[in-house]
């Protein structure tokens, strides 16, 4: 019922984990899989290893969480290990994530990865959080994002699918950008800018001062963003953004995206959040006479 | 968040003291808190004591968030957040054996409490420790049973503490129940001896933290892949033995697995 494919490769269920999200370790992505995700996106692999930003990175609340990591990661050699591991563990989709300050390290980092054994590549173009080291996101820029897609296509045949930010005022130009330059997927979306500040403390929580916004609060407006760029262009769509619950997920399809990205839901709903989440869907499903997804993909977009 | 003023400071030895603060809690020994500075960092701590009005944590110096603590005076505020995780069982009827190396004693004089509460005496506190010096709770402990190891035998018996442990498990054959916490590759000794002469166990372990809720996957430990700030940090023998990485590597802020030997 909710098999689906997505870039010729087949999915046993929508739901794909988002990258930054557990991740970090192939036992990690193999339990995320063992608790029913259809996929996994590893955590975001920049050439060398960084510590992230120190704590506090990461506050839940009951609508919302925020974060500013800060890009932590052991760098790209370790993780084509956990990545090689994984792969020994299970055939489930695997995607990489890969961050660079310049478009010459994402190609590095595109060749470097392409003898792991990963499935699809996913540049992540749009981190809140780094913009004190990096600059403003990529994502911000049709340019930034046109160079980049090109740079890594030539450097790689894994397909590639391009993280965009809800932070962009043009996300559907973005988005289009991308699609332009060679883009085989959109993933939209990243985190909403944001902070949390402590009264009593009169300071920021976050010890980088600001971060993104995931959980239920991002849901509708990652919603619209998928609505927007389905309207748009062709190419599949990832989406990304507070997704909790099997409505949710529906709901993500029926604006036009082909996989649904799960994050925040594992605080929410407990590590077991893809077996409740796809629990739900064939329930919907079921009661609405809805026989597989393709009958409701984008079913909105007129 | 809670913005906390500490209440009481306690020096247990030159690295090491006890900071109390006025808030219920409601912990379970080997539960623990996230403690932030604003600008310094935010670092998990094991709970050492909690009576409903007042929680306490024993806090080794060592880094930056530790440095700025040690200078930290009555009435000055911190962050805390929590009680985060899994803690000890409390089981009211069974022998226990703590092992307790170093600022390990933290969380096994909470349950030591925690037990005589519930109405069990039945408990011999091992402390290991380098020397004399660096014990920690001697005084706090003294209506249990102490056994004391130390590295230059200033105190008790000279050597380690899972030589005593070894001893106490074959001293008789009446049940007991084991519960560790302490630098890791003691707590790996304690669980091969358990192993041994199969004793059931509980051991509180510790890796690096961020999130505190099972999400950033910073704490994943391989190759079962849970994290330890949810499922831990107290897990059973049974657990224990099928954590690959137990004893053997660690991973640093970034990810990279740091060996211990």
């Amino acid at each position: 019922m909710l098999q689906t494919n997505f870039l010729k490769k087949q999915f046993s269920n929508p739901l794909v984990l988002a990258s930054g999200i557990l991740g970090l370790t192939a036992a990690s992505l193999h339990r995320t899989v063992q608790n029913g995700a259809g996929g996994v996106t590893a955590k975001s692999v920049s050439l060398e290893p960084r510590p992230g930003h120190p704590n506090p990175v990461i506050i839940s609340k009951k609508y919302y969480i925020l974060n500013a990591v800060g890009l932590s990661n052991p760098g790209v050699v370790e993780a084509v290990k956990e990545f090689i591991k994984f792969k020994q563990l299970c055939a489930t989709p695997l995607i990489a994530s890969i961050f660079g300050g310049h478009h010459d390290e994402f190609g590095e980092l595109a060749e470097k990865i392409s003898a792991a054994p990963i499935d699809f590549l996913e540049l992540n173009l749009s981190c809140p959080n780094v913009s004190h080291e990096f600059g403003r996101p990529f994502a911000f820029s049709t340019e930034a994002v046109t160079i980049i897609t090109k740079k890594v296509k030539e450097k790689t045949k894994i397909p590639i699918i391009i993280k965009l930010s809800p932070n962009a005022s043009n996300i559907t130009e973005i988005a289009k950008a991308a699609e332009a330059a060679g883009a085989d997927a959109i993933c939209a979306v990243n985190t909403l800018s944001g902070m949390a500040i402590d009264v009593k403390m009169r300071q920021p929580i976050l010890h980088n001062k600001h971060g993104g916004v995931s959980g239920p609060a991002l849901f509708p407006v990652a919603l619209k963003c998928v609505y927007d760029i389905c309207s748009t262009i062709k190419i599949p769509i990832i989406g990304t953004g507070g997704v909790t619950s099997g409505e949710d997920a529906l709901a993500m399809i029926m604006a036009g995206a082909t996989l649904v990205g799960i994050g925040s839901a594992v605080y929410y709903r407990g590590e077991n959040a893809f077996n409740k989440i796809t629990d739900e869907m064939e329930k919907i499903m079921t009661e609405e006479g809805i026989k597989n997804l393709e009958e409701i993909r984008g079913i909105c977009i007129h | 968040m809670h913005s906390l003023k500490i209440t009481k400071i306690i020096d247990e030895t030159s690295s090491v003291k006890t900071f109390y603060f006025p808030h219920n809690l409601k912990s379970r020994p080997g539960q623990f808190v996230m403690l932030w500075l604003p600008g310094i960092d935010q670092k998990p701590f094991s709970i050492s004591f909690d009576d409903g009005r007042t929680f306490g944590l024993t806090i080794f110096k060592r880094g930056a968030l530790t440095d700025k603590l040690f200078e930290m005076k009555i009435n000055d505020r911190v962050g805390i957040d929590g009680p985060y995780g899994v803690g000890f069982s409390i089981k009211p009827d069974i022998h226990h054996i703590m092992v307790a190396g170093g600022y390990g004693a933290a969380p096994l004089a909470f349950l030591a409490e925690e037990l005589i509460i519930k109405g069990n005496n039945n408990i011999d506190f091992c402390i290991g420790a380098k020397n004399k010096d660096s014990l920690l709770f001697t005084q706090r402990l003294n209506n249990i049973r102490l056994r004391i190891a130390t590295d230059d035998g200033s105190s008790g018996q000279k050597g380690l503490i899972t030589d005593l442990l070894k001893n106490i498990i074959t001293a008789d054959s009446r049940p007991k129940f084991i519960v560790t916490c302490g630098p890791e590759l003691m707590e790996k000794k304690v669980l091969d001896i358990c192993n041994q002469y199969n004793v059931d166990a509980e051991i509180c372990l510790e890796r690096y933290m961020k999130c505190g809720v099972g999400i950033c996957g910073q704490c994943a430990m391989d190759d079962l892949g849970i994290c330890l700030c949810t499922h831990g940090p107290v897990v059973t023998r049974e657990v224990a033995n099928k954590i690959k990485e137990f004893g053997v590597y660690h991973r640093e802020k970034s990810g990279k697995k740091k060996y211990f030997i």
